[in-house]
């Protein structure tokens, strides 16, 4: 405890920072909550794209700057591919072609490179990220696609004998925030009951022991990014339900990487509750400290939400640096 | 035959020590010098100078710097184009504010602002490193984006956000023509590129690689990680930051924040990895491939009768981009600075390789 009283000092920081606009009167209570709730939404959609990163990082050490990239590079294919067929058909199709994408990726980039430095692994996604965008816009398009869920999209006053005016809640934010709860939930049971899953948790363990007892470390990085690639197509598709497929989705998925960085890289717990916290902390930020900013310093507009979560990550890393749920880290010469 | 250094006998430590010890080496790189600084301004075009040998110079200089802390120290940064960023507007707002600054002051203290910037970006170091040094970087790229956006000051509260600049000025020679640009940039190049070449193969570099090598073991041969870290970020940063100013006040002329977004910092990362990360000579290359590239595969489809959409010919760019890097790391993680180097070992034994 005593040594954790950076932590705690920040992270009570926060919790004050959080509940000041309400302490002060600053805004009224359902206002509050509809900000908030956004963040949560904002924060699981940052969520399921990070723990992509995570998957990824646990299992084969690669730091995956590609995966912005990949929802991309889904959230097209389905969006095109729904143009021509039912949307299940689609998302099944985009499936398989994420599935199909880890295979190349596996046997193209990640064998030749087999115990390479995490710096040119690193590198290497960047080449894959690059390589994504510009393939994915060659072959789906580059102009700006939408993928509809038949989910109404007007948004239901809820509470409103709690707050005065009710709160206004997206029905469609709602089914998102399902998906991504039962996403995470099959992950769980397929991580923990599955022959696959074990072996996947062996080799996140140890790579070598997990080899000499004769799991297939090849297959098992094809299966991780597939299942990475599912993870990005979900997150995909729900973003462009929400904002529309354009090349805009592949930078805001950058966020997940702060993400991953708070929350610590080899867990996908830290991813969730990581994605969480930068996705309040960050609409909290704009609606409440981003007009503040801006009258203070005369600021030519807000938008301090593209950097806020960068600076979160910088903030935890500097208290704790393995990140919240990371595991310890100790060098030995 | 030729490139041999039989015979050259070195008699003191300072022809031991010099920067290029044999003979042919010398002679090449002055002859190369002297072809740069007279013949090139007489014979190429304006267009070949606007397009293609400004943009180099000045980017050649900004890889050397990202080289100097990604390539020696081993610190990855994916921010650099935001120290850029700093150098411009430190330059800019210096002419502003003191109109009567020497234009070569301004570009020091243009650097030094953006070391100073860089310093602080670099003390996550520190405590971090590797991958989770790269978020930390990326971090200053959108927050140095935001705040020359947002915080009117820096660009002298101009109502579109973009900043306009006067050809610069050098003891009464206005540097205005495309000739008098490229000589004027390529004179800076030289003299960063002589000190880059001092620092690293001094012990500032030498306590660098140490660091990129293996941190702990460094610490327990005596190398201050501290020290070592912070200086790799400030002299990076310097040097990326004079680059940022050239780049507005020489190049440019007038720009907006976006001029220095995180595309520009995936280009100088990937012309250190084509080039060459942890080589100077390899800055040059990477920063000649990367300007070279675009304007072939824009000239290429036109040249081979293929009609071809600009929107496609930009996804091509970055298919490329993406293939190459995946390309050079797997088959020449040194980069064309290595191929350069073994071409080198091949004529030296040419025509008796036995």
């Amino acid at each position: 405890m005593a040594r954790n009283w950076p932590v705690v000092l920040l992270c009570a920081a926060l919790l004050v920072g959080l509940a000041l606009p309400l302490a002060t009167g600053a805004s009224p209570p359902g206002f509050y909550v509809e900000v908030l709730l956004g963040g949560l939404m904002t924060g699981v959609l940052y969520s399921l794209v990070a723990m992509g990163f995570a998957l990824i990082f646990k299992a084969s050490g690669v730091f995956n700057f590609a995966q912005g990239a990949m929802v991309l590079f889904a959230a097209l294919a389905v969006a095109r591919l729904a143009e021509r067929m039912p949307l299940w058909a689609a998302i099944l199709l985009g499936i398989v072609v994420m599935i199909a994408l880890a295979f190349v990726i596996e046997r193209v980039v990640l064998r030749p490179l087999v115990n390479q430095e995490g710096i040119a692994l690193f590198m290497a996604t960047l080449g894959v990220t690059f390589f994504l965008d510009g393939f994915g816009q060659t072959v789906w398009g580059s102009d700006i696609y939408k993928i509809d869920l038949g989910i109404a999209k007007e948004p239901v006053m809820v509470l409103q004998g709690l707050f005065q005016g009710g709160i206004l809640i997206n029905k469609e934010d709602v089914a998102a925030a399902l998906v991504a709860v039962a996403l995470v939930a099959v992950l769980a049971l397929f991580f923990q009951k599955t022959a696959t899953g074990r072996a996947l948790r062996a080799v996140a363990d140890d790579h070598q022991a997990a080899q000499s007892i004769g799991i297939p470390l090849n297959r098992m990085w094809v299966i991780v990014w597939s299942v990475a690639g599912i993870v990005a197509l979900v997150a995909g598709v729900i973003w462009g339900s929400r904002l529309g497929v354009q090349f805009s989705v592949s930078l805001v998925a950058l966020k997940a990487l702060p993400v991953v960085i708070l929350g610590g890289l080899t867990s996908v717990t830290g991813a969730i509750v990581g994605g969480l916290i930068i996705g309040v902390g960050e609409k909290m930020a704009e609606v409440f400290l981003g007009p503040v900013l801006v009258k203070t310093f005369d600021l030519a507009g807000g938008g301090i939400e593209n950097w806020f979560a960068y600076v979160l990550a910088l903030l935890f890393l500097l208290v704790r640096p393995q990140g919240l749920f990371g595991e310890k880290h100790i060098d030995r010469v | 035959m030729f490139y041999r250094e039989n015979g050259q006998f070195k008699s003191s430590y300072a022809a031991d020590q010099q920067l290029l010890p044999i003979l042919q080496d010398r002679v090449f790189m002055f002859a190369l010098v002297a072809f740069a600084f007279v013949v090139v301004p007489l014979v190429v075009s304006d267009y070949v100078f606007l397009s293609l040998l400004i943009p180099f110079l000045i980017l050649a200089l900004a890889a050397i710097g990202l080289n100097l802390v990604v390539g020696y120290c081993g610190q990855i940064s994916i921010g650099h184009a935001a120290f850029m960023a700093v150098g411009a507007y430190a330059a800019y707002n210096l002419v502003l504010r003191i109109p009567q600054l020497n234009f070569l002051i301004v570009l020091v203290l243009a650097g030094l602002v953006a070391a100073a910037v860089g310093m602080l970006f670099g003390i996550p170091s520190l405590r971090i490193k590797g991958l989770y040094l790269a978020v930390a970087t990326l971090g200053a790229q959108f927050f140095m984006d935001w705040l020359f956006a947002r915080v009117k000051w820096f660009t002298n509260y101009a109502h579109s956000g973009s900043v306009q600049t006067a050809p610069v000025e050098l003891f009464g020679w206005s540097i205005d023509s495309p000739q008098e640009k490229y000589v004027f940039l390529l004179a800076v190049l030289i003299l960063f590129t002589v000190i880059a070449r001092n620092l690293v193969r001094g012990h500032i570099g030498r306590a660098w690689m140490a660091m990129r090598d293996m941190d702990v073991a460094a610490e327990v041969i005596g190398i201050r990680p501290v020290y070592a870290k912070l200086s790799a970020f400030a002299v990076s940063s310097f040097f990326v930051g004079v680059a940022g100013a050239l780049w507005g006040f020489v190049h440019l002329g007038s720009w907006e924040p976006a001029a220095f977004n995180l595309t520009l910092s995936l280009n100088l990362l990937f012309m250190i990895i084509i080039g060459g990360m942890g080589s100077i000579l390899g800055s040059f290359f990477g920063a000649a491939f990367i300007v070279v590239l675009p304007i072939v595969l824009n000239q290429l489809p036109q040249f081979l009768g293929i009609p071809m959409s600009t929107a496609m010919i930009s996804h091509l760019e970055f298919m490329i981009f993406g293939a190459l890097i995946v390309f050079f790391l797997i088959v020449e993680p040194h980069g064309l600075a290595r191929l350069w180097a073994i071409g080198k070992e091949k004529l030296r034994l040419w025509p008796f390789p036995h």
